[in-house]
C-alpha cells in the first residue's frame, strides 16, 4: 500500500530538480533568486500547459505530434485577427484561440476515432498540414510587434499578485487538470482506456470517443498556448515553436507518463516540464560552450528517463509480489 | 475585304516602323524581379526610376512573374527578348534554370546583369551583390560601437552553430575588432533562429553579464527576439539590440527603444545601382571583366571580382529617423 501514498516518480523528479538547481547555483548563484525562479516558471508555462494536454493523449495510448503546429497556426490566426480588428477584446481572442485549437484537435481525434488511423501517422500529417495552412494564410509573411495591439501583447505579461498572467494560466490549467483526472468520469475513463482498452469497453467506456476527447483537450490547450506564445514573443510566423512537439513529449516522458498508455500523473507532467524548463533556462547562464549544450540537455533527459524507468520497474514488481502473495 | 485588311495591316506595320526609331532614342532597361507585388522589389523599382530620371534617356520596364518561379521568369525574359530591350537586370528565382534564356538574350545583343539573387556566371555579364561579408562583419560591430563612445561589453546572438552566413560574418567582425578599441565581445550564443530559444539566450546574456551594453544579432529572428527580451527585462536604454533585421519586423523594437539602429540592404539603392550598371554597360560599353570598375551614380563605383561580381555598399542603417518610411516596404 505504501507506493500509493508515496508517489515515487514525483519524489525522485522533485529531488532531481532540486539537485539540478543546487548544481546550477554553484556556477551561477543568481539563478536560484526567487525573481529568477519566477522567470523560469513563466518561461516554462507554455511547456507545462502543452505537456498536460499531451499527457491526456499519451494516457489513452495515442500521441499528438501536431501540438506545436496547432499552436503556430492558432497563434498566426489570432495575430492576424488582432491586426484586422485591433479593438477586439482579449477574452474573445482567447475564446477563438481555444475553439480553433480544439477544432484542430477534433480533426486529429476524428481521424483516429472514426478511421482508426494510427495517431502518430494522423498527427504527423496534420502537423505538416497546419504548418502549410499558416503559410497559405500568411503568405509566408510575419506579423510583427508594431502591428499587434498593446492589449494583445500585454495580456500574458500583466502581473497579478507578483506573477505574470502567463504563469497563472499554467497554474490554473494544472489545478483544472488535477481535478479532472482525479475526480471526473472523463479523467478516470482516460486512465481506463490507456490501462486496458478491452476492460474499458466492458465497463461501458467508448475507447474511440475518449481518445477523441483527449485530442480535443490537447488541441484546445495548444490553441490557448498559441495565443500566449505569439503575444509573449510579439511575433508570428510560419516556423514559430518549430520542433516544440518533441519537447512536449519529452516533458511527459521525463514526468513518468508511459508511452504505452495508462500510467502517469498531472504532477509528473508538470515536474517533467519544469525539469526541462530549468535545464533550458540554465544552459545559457552556466557558461558552457554552446557546442556542448545540446549533448548536455540530451543527457539530462536520458538520465531523468532512466530514473523513471527504474522507478516504474520497482512499482511493477511490488504489484506482482502482492498478487503472488494473495494467491 | 481581305485586301482592305491587308492594306490596314501594312499601314499599321508602317506606322509602327515609323514610330520605333522615336522610341529607340530612349534606352529601355528591364528590371526583372522574383515576383511582382513584393514590397522589397517595388522599392527597388522606385530606385530604378530614380536612376532613370537622373540619366534622362532611360525607360524602365519593371516586370516579373506573379509568383516566384523560374518558369515565370523565363517567359518574362522571352517576352523582353521579343521586345528587343537594351538591357535586362534580373533578380533570379533560380541560379541555373534561367541561364539558357539569358544566354539567348545576350546573343541578341541585350546586356544582362543580375542583382540581389544571382545567376550563374555564364548567364550574365556581371552580378551585383547588395553587400559583402567583410562589409557586413564590419557593419554589425560598427552599429554597436556607434552608440558606445566610451567602449563597452557586447555579446553576439547568432542563429545556429552551423549557419554559414552568420559564422562568416562573425569571423569578419572579429578581424576588424582592432578598429574598435574599448569594445569587448564577451560571449557568442546561438538562438537557433527560434524565437523562444533566442529570447532565452538573450535573457541569459543579460543575467550572465549585468553590465552588457549591446547584443548583436546578425539574424532576423534573433534580433527581434532579443529586442523583446530586453523590453521584458526592463533594460531598454541599458542594452542596445542591433544587427541585421528587416524594417517591418524591427519597427516595434525601434519604437520601444530596445534597438537604436540596425542594418540591412536598402532596396531603393539596389534598384538604383542595378539600373546605373546596366546603363553603363549597355550604353557606354563598360567592361565586365575581373577587376573592372563601373560607376553607379550616387552609389560610387563597383569593382568586379574574378567571378564578375561586386558588392554595392555597406548595409544601410535604419533607425528612428527612417524606419517609418521603410517599415511598409519590406
Amino acid at each position: 500500500m505504501l507506493p500509493r501514498f508515496l508517489p515515487v516518480r514525483e519524489t525522485i523528479l522533485s529531488v532531481a530538480i532540486l539537485a539540478l538547481l543546487l548544481l546550477i547555483s554553484t556556477r551561477f548563484s543568481g539563478f536560484i533568486a526567487p525573481a529568477n525562479l519566477a522567470n523560469v516558471f513563466n518561461d516554462t508555462a507554455p511547456l507545462i500547459i502543452l505537456a498536460l494536454g499531451q499527457m491526456v493523449v499519451i494516457l489513452t495510448r495515442c500521441i499528438d505530434l501536431s501540438v506545436a503546429a496547432n499552436l503556430a497556426l492558432t497563434g498566426m490566426v489570432v495575430a492576424m485577427i488582432n491586426v484586422a480588428l485591433p479593438g477586439l477584446p482579449i477574452p474573445v481572442i482567447i475564446a477563438i484561440a481555444i475553439l480553433l485549437g480544439a477544432l484542430m484537435g477534433a480533426v486529429n481525434g476524428l481521424l483516429v476515432w472514426k478511421l482508426a488511423i494510427p495517431p502518430i501517422v494522423v498527427t504527423l500529417g496534420t502537423m505538416t498540414i497546419f504548418r502549410g495552412i499558416i503559410f497559405l494564410i500568411s503568405d509566408g509573411k510575419w506579423v510583427n510587434a508594431h502591428e499587434m495591439s498593446s492589449a494583445f501583447t500585454g495580456f500574458p505579461r500583466a502581473a497579478v499578485l507578483g506573477l505574470p498572467v502567463l504563469s497563472w494560466v499554467a497554474v490554473l490549467t494544472v489545478i483544472i487538470f488535477g481535478i479532472m483526472m482525479a475526480r471526473t468520469s472523463l479523467g478516470r475513463s482516460i486512465f481506463a482506456v490507456g490501462g486496458n482498452p478491452h476492460a474499458a469497453v466492458y465497463t461501458g467506456i467508448d475507447v474511440g470517443k475518449t481518445q477523441f476527447l483527449a485530442f480535443v483537450l490537447s488541441g484546445a490547450l495548444a490553441g490557448l498556448t498559441g495565443y500566449l506564445w505569439v503575444a509573449r514573443y510579439a511575433v508570428a510566423y510560419v516556423d514559430i515553436a518549430g520542433g516544440f512537439e518533441l519537447e512536449v513529449v519529452a516533458a511527459c516522458v521525463i514526468g513518468g507518463i508511459s508511452i504505452a498508455g495508462g500510467i502517469g500523473s498531472v504532477g509528473g507532467a508538470v515536474l517533467g516540464a519544469l525539469f526541462l524548463g530549468v535545464v533550458k533556462n540554465a544552459l545559457p547562464v552556466v557558461n558552457i560552450s554552446p557546442f556542448w549544450q545540446l549533448a548536455i540537455s540530451g543527457s539530462a533527459i536520458l538520465i531523468a528517463v532512466a530514473f523513471n524507468a527504474r522507478a516504474g520497474k520497482a512499482k511493477g514488481r511490488i504489484i506482482l509480489k502482492s498478487a503472488e502473495a494473495s494467491t | 475585304m481581305s485586301v482592305i485588311k491587308k492594306i490596314m495591316a501594312s499601314a499599321a506595320a508602317v506606322a509602327m516602323m515609323a514610330a520605333s526609331p522615336a522610341l529607340a532614342e530612349d534606352m529601355r532597361i528591364a528590371l526583372v524581379v522574383k515576383a511582382l507585388g513584393i514590397g522589397f522589389f517595388e522599392a527597388a523599382a522606385k530606385g530604378a526610376e530614380e536612376a532613370a530620371a537622373e540619366l534622362g534617356d532611360v525607360e524602365i520596364i519593371y516586370t516579373g512573374p506573379t509568383d516566384t518561379t523560374a518558369e515565370g521568369q523565363i517567359e518574362v525574359i522571352n517576352a523582353l527578348i521579343a521586345q528587343n530591350v537594351d538591357a535586362i537586370a534580373i533578380s533570379a528565382n533560380d541560379t541555373d534554370a534561367l541561364v539558357p534564356a539569358l544566354k539567348k538574350a545576350m546573343q541578341r545583343g541585350i546586356t544582362v546583369i543580375s542583382w540581389d539573387s544571382g545567376v550563374a556566371p555564364e548567364g550574365r555579364q556581371m552580378h551585383l551583390n547588395p553587400s559583402s561579408n567583410p562589409l557586413i562583419g564590419n557593419m554589425i560591430i560598427k552599429l554597436a560601437a556607434d552608440h558606445l563612445p566610451d567602449g563597452g561589453d557586447v555579446a553576439v546572438l547568432s542563429a545556429t552553430t552551423t549557419s554559414t552566413n552568420q559564422n562568416v560574418w562573425i569571423e569578419e567582425m572579429n578581424k576588424v575588432m582592432g578598429n574598435y578599441p574599448g569594445i569587448n565581445v564577451v560571449s557568442t550564443v546561438y538562438g537557433d533562429d527560434l524565437a523562444d530559444k533566442s529570447y532565452r539566450e538573450a535573457t541569459g546574456l543579460m543575467q550572465s553579464f549585468p553590465d552588457l551594453d549591446a547584443i548583436i544579432a546578425p539574424t532576423s529572428v534573433g534580433i527581434v527576439a532579443a529586442a523583446q527580451a530586453v523590453v521584458d527585462a526592463g533594460k531598454v536604454g541599458q542594452v542596445n539590440v542591433t544587427g541585421l533585421g528587416l524594417p517591418s519586423e524591427m519597427a516595434g523594437a525601434i519604437e520601444s527603444g530596445a534597438s537604436q539602429s540596425f542594418a540591412i540592404w536598402n532596396p531603393i539603392d539596389l534598384g538604383y545601382s542595378a539600373t546605373m550598371l546596366a546603363y553603363e554597360i549597355a550604353k557606354n560599353g563598360a567592361s565586365t571583366e575581373a577587376g573592372a570598375t563601373i560607376p553607379m551614380g550616387r552609389m560610387g563605383s563597383l569593382t568586379l571580382d574574378e567571378n564578375s561580381e561586386g558588392a554595392m555598399a555597406d548595409p544601410f542603417i535604419y533607425d528612428a529617423s527612417n524606419i517609418d518610411a521603410f517599415k511598409s516596404i519590406f
